[in-house]
């Protein structure tokens, strides 16, 4: 009788740690040629369509096949960087130091012309408007540090349909009193300045005063302009069908008066000056009919622009960023086929002998995919960038300024809509094991929606935001750099660049479409036979 | 040849997935129309340029996806089994075979198309004559007794036809079902986003002239045709065109490799 010593094999039994999984989905991905080629392309492929946008996008009208475009002037620039409209009429005078400025306005009308700018030299330039007031037109008082576009400022004033309002440098705006103002109910303004800070109040009878703001404008001269203004947006009608909400309208004014001027502190002049600030790309009426009368204590100021952040800029980031739906139709494939593959070779009862817990298989394919992907996309969108808009530049378009922080809510948002639209493509794959349904179904998904969104006149304007509200493409919007405002009046469209959800409450809703078709994948990863 | 194409018939027939995706599409195809057209508004007194053929039949963006993946797996499921090399195996001319598909997987998105067209149309005549949008306001008439109309949906119909054959052909080239279905939607999806954002006006006109799918779609324009940068027929030729390309690289393919 000779016993059997049962057989032991000479290898070690392996860990099987979650480490080991990352790195065998680690090394498949890097050995399929196929994939790897295809995330270099589509690295490539990003950053060769912002180089193609950026040099073949020129601005302004071309005058004739021959003739050379003309470069577009860049807007002014505010304290805080961003391009600012600058435009009002101001009657001013110095202001030496602190004081203040305190004034009753009784009165806010205006005029608006609802077929494009009135012809020059056509009798008064204000002839043939219809009488009315804009919901932004304003008047009231300002202190500036001086009359450069773009100068720092802070003004108390009342408009034509929002109230009383505390605004400064551009992009604050508080409310104060309701209503609008008339001879009956008229509004009394205040502002005082006290080193760096302007603080805004308003009052109904002139006696009972309330803080509205405090604006500090850091740097602000010893000797600032002060005095009345007046300013009145663009009409504009905005056509909410399809065409994607285009506005048309024209130069308006808005006329205020003014009595009860009283003012504390060191005021060297003697009288009032009237100028009429004017930026070179606003559309508002020209000098002549903008200007200030004083019939004794009564001020009467004429003024035609807006004091506010510009908003029809052209989003040259995402501009750049195009080739971004070419990036990602490529780690879509890629993403589904590295499970789909796997059913069609059978690998996946290999995979899963290996590694019988099936949550950790997807969830290790889903980390290496994302972090390749995020990797690619990160180098992608930071290479780019820069590129397409020094192109951009030397092709005379102007670029609008971006903070350090939004171009970094860029770069990575970018990388991560890419990583997060692989790791969707992987969970659909798992769920329908086919390649063509599963690409199909995440790439319509997310680009389609984005198309009807934003080519102007598929879809009316409604239509366009609910899809960007609620489909895969609203993670786009982390690709935005526009900020729309409420005070400004504007199409914010997504066919003017505008997403209805901020950049990260966009991204949100991609990674919950992700999340979601994770969550099934695993359910039935686990349910169904390999 | 009416053998291959008999045999090919047999196998798109058979296959169970077939059926329901081009019920699919078909369904898509009507239901994201009668969307559109249900939220199409004018404000009263206002005139809206509104083309009531071509919002009725915004579901053409969706449906064509869906025949793209019909077409595609005609040819790429065949490749993933290892079913091809029994086909070539039955049919050693492979010009015949690739033309069998096109002529099959063609006739059938054909019939799906004119379905998906005739529902999307009676939708959104009906959904559009809700919100006065007829032609008593001014609006183009939704009927298919229009002749621009008819030549809008049946045009759709036809650019169904071709986005199959290119599909076919771009996955007889590069034989994996997911590289070609992405190639195919890459195709038709990044024209005219690379058109919205190329602002140097001869570019921008070019790229749309040059895009299967914005060209294609000009076959549904009923309003201000003259604006655009092709006439409706010429832009379905630019679709014809790629197609055909399309088959020709993949019939090469087919022909010069190994299966």
């Amino acid at each position: 009788m000779t016993t059997l010593a049962p057989y032991r094999p000479e290898l070690h039994t392996g860990r099987d740690g979650f480490a080991q999984l990352l790195r065998a989905e680690w090394t498949k991905f890097r050995t399929v040629r196929g994939w790897v080629i295809g995330m270099i392309a589509a690295l490539l492929v990003i950053v060769g369509i912002g180089a193609l946008t950026g040099a073949n996008s020129d601005c302004g009208s071309q005058m004739g096949p021959n003739a050379p475009t003309l470069a577009c002037p860049a807007p002014p620039t505010g304290p805080g960087g961003e391009w600012v409209t600058d435009s009002f009429y101001f009657v001013r005078q110095p202001l030496a130091g602190n004081g203040s400025i305190t004034v009753r306005v009784t009165s806010l009308t205006g005029l608006y012309s609802t077929h494009g700018v009135t012809a020059a030299g056509a009798g008064s330039p204000t002839a043939g408007m219809t009488p009315g007031v804009q919901p932004w037109s304003k008047a009231g008082i300002i202190v500036k540090a001086s009359t450069r576009q773009g100068a720092a400022y802070a003004a108390m004033m009342v408009t034509g349909s929002h109230g009383v309002r505390m605004q400064w440098d551009f992009t604050h705006d508080v409310t104060g009193l309701a209503g609008t103002v008339s001879a009956a109910s008229p509004r009394w303004l205040r502002l005082t300045r006290d080193g760096d800070t302007v603080t805004g109040y308003d009052s109904a009878d002139g006696a009972h005063w309330t803080r509205i703001g405090t604006a500090t404008l850091t740097g602000l001269p010893s000797a600032t302009q002060a005095g009345l203004f007046a300013a009145s947006p663009g009409y504009s009608v905005n056509t909410t069908s399809l065409g994607g909400g285009s506005a048309k309208g024209g130069p308006t004014l808005a006329t205020g008066t003014f009595d009860q001027v009283s003012r504390q502190g060191a005021w060297p002049a003697a009288r009032w000056t009237g100028q009429d600030l004017q930026g070179t790309m606003d559309p508002a009426l020209p000098a002549s009919a903008q200007g200030f009368t004083q019939a004794g204590d009564q001020l009467t100021v004429s003024g035609s622009g807006d004091i506010a952040p510009a908003t029809d800029n052209t989003d040259s980031v995402k501009q750049t960023l195009a080739g971004t739906f070419a990036g990602l139709i490529a780690v879509v494939v890629i993403g589904t086929m590295f499970m789909t593959v796997e059913y069609r070779r059978g690998l996946i009862r290999t995979t899963l002998t290996a590694s019988p817990r099936r949550g950790r298989v997807l969830a290790a394919k889903a980390i290496v995919l994302a972090a390749a992907t995020f990797a690619a996309g990160l180098v992608a969108a930071a290479v780019t960038i820069p590129l397409g808009e020094h192109l951009l530049h030397q092709n005379g378009n102007p670029i609008p300024p971006v903070t350090a922080l939004t171009w970094l809510q860029v770069v990575v948002g970018t990388a991560a809509l890419l990583a997060v639209s692989a790791v969707l493509g992987l969970a659909v794959g798992t769920l329908l094991r086919r390649s063509a349904g599963a690409v199909t179904a995440v790439i319509a998904g997310i680009v389609l929606p984005y198309l009807l969104a934003t080519v102007p006149g598929i879809l009316p304007v409604g239509a366009e935001q609910w899809l960007l509200r609620v489909t895969p493409a609203a993670g786009f919007a982390v690709q935005q750099t526009l900020t729309p405002y409420a005070q400004v009046n504007t199409v914010y469209t997504p066919g003017t660049g505008y997403f209805p959800l901020s950049p990260w409450a966009g991204f949100a809703v991609l990674c919950a479409w992700a999340a979601a078709a994770l969550a099934l994948a695993l359910f039935l990863l686990r349910r169904r036979d390999a | 040849m009416t053998d291959v194409v008999h045999a090919e018939w047999t196998k798109l027939r058979t296959l169970p997935g077939t059926g329901w995706l081009l019920l699919a599409a078909a369904a898509l195809t009507a239901v994201v129309g009668a969307i559109a057209a249900n939220a199409v508004t004018c404000p009263p007194g206002s005139i809206c340029q509104i083309d009531p053929a071509k919002v009725s039949l915004t579901g053409i963006d969706l449906g064509q996806a869906i025949v793209a993946i019909v077409a595609v797996t005609v040819i790429s499921g065949e490749y993933s089994t290892g079913m091809i090399r029994l086909t070539l195996t039955a049919t050693p001319s492979r010009w015949r075979l690739l033309a069998a598909k096109g002529a099959v997987v063609s006739a059938v998105t054909l019939v799906t198309g004119a379905v998906a067209v005739l529902a999307s149309v009676l939708a959104g005549g009906w959904l559009l004559a809700r919100h006065d949008l007829t032609a008593a306001h001014g609006y183009e008439v939704l009927s298919l007794g229009n002749g621009t109309v008819l030549r809008a949906a049946a045009g759709s119909v036809l650019y169904l036809g071709l986005i199959a054959l290119l599909s076919l052909g771009v996955a007889a080239a590069v034989r994996d079902s997911a590289v070609a279905i992405g190639v195919v939607l890459a195709l038709l999806f990044l024209f005219p986003i690379l058109s919205s954002v190329i602002t140097s006006p001869g570019w921008h006109r070019h790229l749309e002239q040059l895009s299967p799918m914005t060209a294609g779609l000009y076959i549904q324009a009923t309003t201000s045709v003259r604006s655009l940068p092709l006439t409706p027929w010429q832009g379905l030729g630019v679709l014809a065109a790629w197609a055909a390309g399309a088959m020709l690289a993949g019939a090469l393919v087919l022909r010069f490799r190994d299966a």
